[in-house]
């Protein structure tokens, strides 16, 4: 079927679009929403085991041949995200029915949630760099319908930072694609990569780094890279858990594929401005540890923790060799997974206590033995302890970083993950052992049945971390399409 | 509150608002080959009906005009998704839209588009959408 990819695109825009006419009827939005996004994840799969089998895959909408239409392409790389954001979105769906509460129900919560899944899977399945600014906006503005949906003083505010960052970002993304048109003359991803090798025989020209660092600054700051987090903290604290977990495990992702997109397909001619993104992954994972050491609130340290992982990620991007190329897109997906599971877990820790501080919290293991269990295991793949999903990721980057010979980095990152442990043992210890205590919104926590969803998301991360050797030729065939351009440009162009 | 002194304004809207949403809707139809379209047309729909709200008020209009925005913009998208994703069913890539030429008695040859369908449901998502911000806005105060 030619139109497989557009699937996971298509199937959440049509919910959101029937969604805004049952806004009354809260049970018929949860059963349509639960049915789409199940088709969703099976859409998806299919994508994989068709680029699995038949190489990448494009799509030229509307019968424009690239390079002159919008083209939709997925290679392995993105049909493992577009998967990956499916079965995130499912579970968190799931945990929205027992804990987002009937004014948000109400209000078009399940037609936005769609809408963002529309810009978030089309991110990373476009193939066009305007369309990719497209989807990004897409995913925007449902982010900040989520965000402030509940309209609490802390969402308003924190609304406002948020709205006021991701409109200079989208202007500087504009501009900057103006530049790379001008220079290359397309806006076709496949193109502008041909192109780009076509001019960088005697080195990339000088316009071009200029380029690929405004890039980065612009998905920088939606990735939350160093020093363009400021604003991540604040706008996470705010929304209700099921919101922060979609946040937490898809937008920043989607700013860390865009970096990782363009900087192997376009920018791999100038390894200087590789040399800059290592730099600042290194940074972003040494403030992203001090941040979640330091806090006392668990919020605040899970969130810190995406910084971290941010960092990781793009550090074994900037190595750019095959090891660390695979750790970095196992671990993206094990990141997605994992910070959506902790996320969850914090809401229900939230929604037993009331409070997020984690001195007014402890000995909850005593009487909630599962969601205490279910905490341990999460951080300790958080961490990455064997052989859960978090080791083979950071043991591929680190060896791919002394094999590119860049030992401070690949050191860094090694002792990142003892203080990452340290971090989340530490709301373990402090909140999960010690006195019993009782709480004034405990009797109303409907615990067993919130914890489904993060339980489902701790076993498959386990699966992934356990079956890695079954997994891994489809890692491998991502890093491959990656570090070879050609393969893409050639799907795309059928030269 | 209704500003009861405005003879000449509510006189001249009253005539028009008709050649504002005829001529919206002409420039819709012309979209596909002149400049034009369903963007355009719904936005001069939308002003006309901006022009209606001001010069008498929300109730007035509401009462002229029952219409829920929120439920046409899920119309319109409707339409535009459903015209779509109707290649789908040809097993063409998406958004791939077919035309042809036909005669009819009384308007001659025409060229019909599915791709008209498309415009429809991105007028109706304008208007829906404009409307929406524009009550909102206008209900605060």
């Amino acid at each position: 079927m030619t139109n497989l990819i557009i699937l996971p695109i298509l199937i959440p825009l049509f919910t959101g679009a029937i969604l805004i006419f049952l806004n009354k009827r809260i049970i018929a939005q949860r059963v349509v929403a639960t049915i789409s996004s199940i088709c969703s994840v099976i859409a998806a799969w299919l994508v994989i085991q068709k680029v699995r089998t038949e190489g990448v895959q494009s799509l030229n909408v509307s019968s424009w041949d690239a390079p002159f239409g919008i083209t939709l392409v997925s290679d392995m790389f993105s049909a493992l995200l577009v998967f990956t954001t499916s079965i995130v979105a499912f579970v968190c769906l799931l945990y929205s029915f027992k804990s987002i509460g009937q004014e948000h129900e109400k209000y078009y919560y399940y037609a936005v949630y769609n809408f963002l899944i529309v810009g978030v899977n089309g991110a990373f399945t476009t193939g066009d760099i305007f369309n990719l600014f497209v989807f990004f906006e897409v995913m925007l503005m449902s982010s900040y319908v989520l965000l402030v949906l509940g309209g609490t003083k802390i969402q308003l505010r924190e609304s406002i930072k948020y709205l006021l960052v991701n409109v200079i970002s989208s202007a500087l993304f504009v501009i900057a694609v103006a530049y790379l048109y001008s220079v290359v003359g397309t806006l076709n991803m496949a193109h502008i990569s041909s192109r780009i090798h076509e001019i960088s025989i005697n080195g990339m020209p000088g316009i071009l780094t200029v380029i690929a660092v405004m890039f980065l600054i612009v998905f920088g700051l939606k990735g939350a890279i160093f020093p363009l987090y400021f604003w991540m903290p604040g706008s996470y604290y705010a929304p209700p858990a099921p919101v922060l977990a979609l946040f937490g495990a898809l937008l920043t992702k989607v700013g860390v594929y865009s970096i990782t997109r363009t900087y192997t397909l376009f920018f791999y001619h100038d390894m200087e401005t590789f040399g800059l993104l290592s730099i600042l992954a290194i940074l972003s994972i040494i403030f992203g540890v001090i941040g979640a050491i330091a806090y006392w609130d668990i919020k605040n340290i899970i969130i810190y923790n995406i910084i971290v992982a941010v960092g990781v990620i793009l550090y074994g991007v900037s190595i750019l060799n095959t090891t660390s190329i695979t750790g970095a897109v196992y671990y993206l997906i094990h990141d997605m997974l994992i910070k959506a599971a902790l996320f969850l877990l914090v809401g229900v820790v939230i929604s037993i206590t009331g409070t997020s501080n984690l001195k007014n919290i402890s000995g909850l293991i005593n009487r909630y033995p599962g969601l205490g269990w279910t905490f341990f295991i999460a951080a300790l793949a958080l961490a990455g302890i064997p052989p859960l999903s978090g080791f083979v990721g950071k043991l591929l980057i680190v060896q791919g970083g002394f094999e590119g010979e860049s030992l401070i980095g690949a050191f860094i990152v090694l002792m990142s993950s003892l203080l990452v442990l340290f971090s989340v043992m530490k709301i373990f210890i402090n909140g999960f052992w010690g006195k019993d205590r009782t709480y004034r919104e405990e009797e109303e926590a409907p615990v067993k049945r919130l914890l489904i969803a993060p339980v489902i998301l701790v076993v498959i991360s386990a699966l992934y971390g356990i079956g890695s050797e079954s997994i891994l030729p489809y890692i491998s065939q991502a890093a491959d399409t990656l570090l070879d351009p050609d393969i893409y440009i050639n799907a795309v162009l059928k030269e | 509150m209704r500003n009861t002194n405005n003879i000449i304004l509510e006189t001249a809207v009253k005539v028009l608002l008709f050649f504002i949403a005829l001529y919206s809707v002409y420039i819709f139809t012309a979209g596909h080959y002149y400049p034009g379209g369903g963007f355009i047309g719904g936005l001069m729909t939308a002003g006309a009906i901006v022009l209606l709200l001001i010069t008498y008020d929300i109730k007035t209009v509401v009462g002229i005009l029952p219409v829920n925005f929120r439920i046409l913009t899920a119309i319109g998208l409707l339409f535009a998704i459903g015209t779509s994703a109707g290649s789908l069913i040809f097993d063409a890539p998406f958004l791939t839209h077919a035309f042809g030429d036909v005669h009819l008695p009384i308007l001659g040859d025409l060229s019909l588009h599915t791709a008209t369908l498309f415009d429809l449901g991105v007028y109706f998502v304008v208007v829906g959408v404009t409307m929406t911000i524009i009550q909102t806005i206008g209900e605060d105060e």
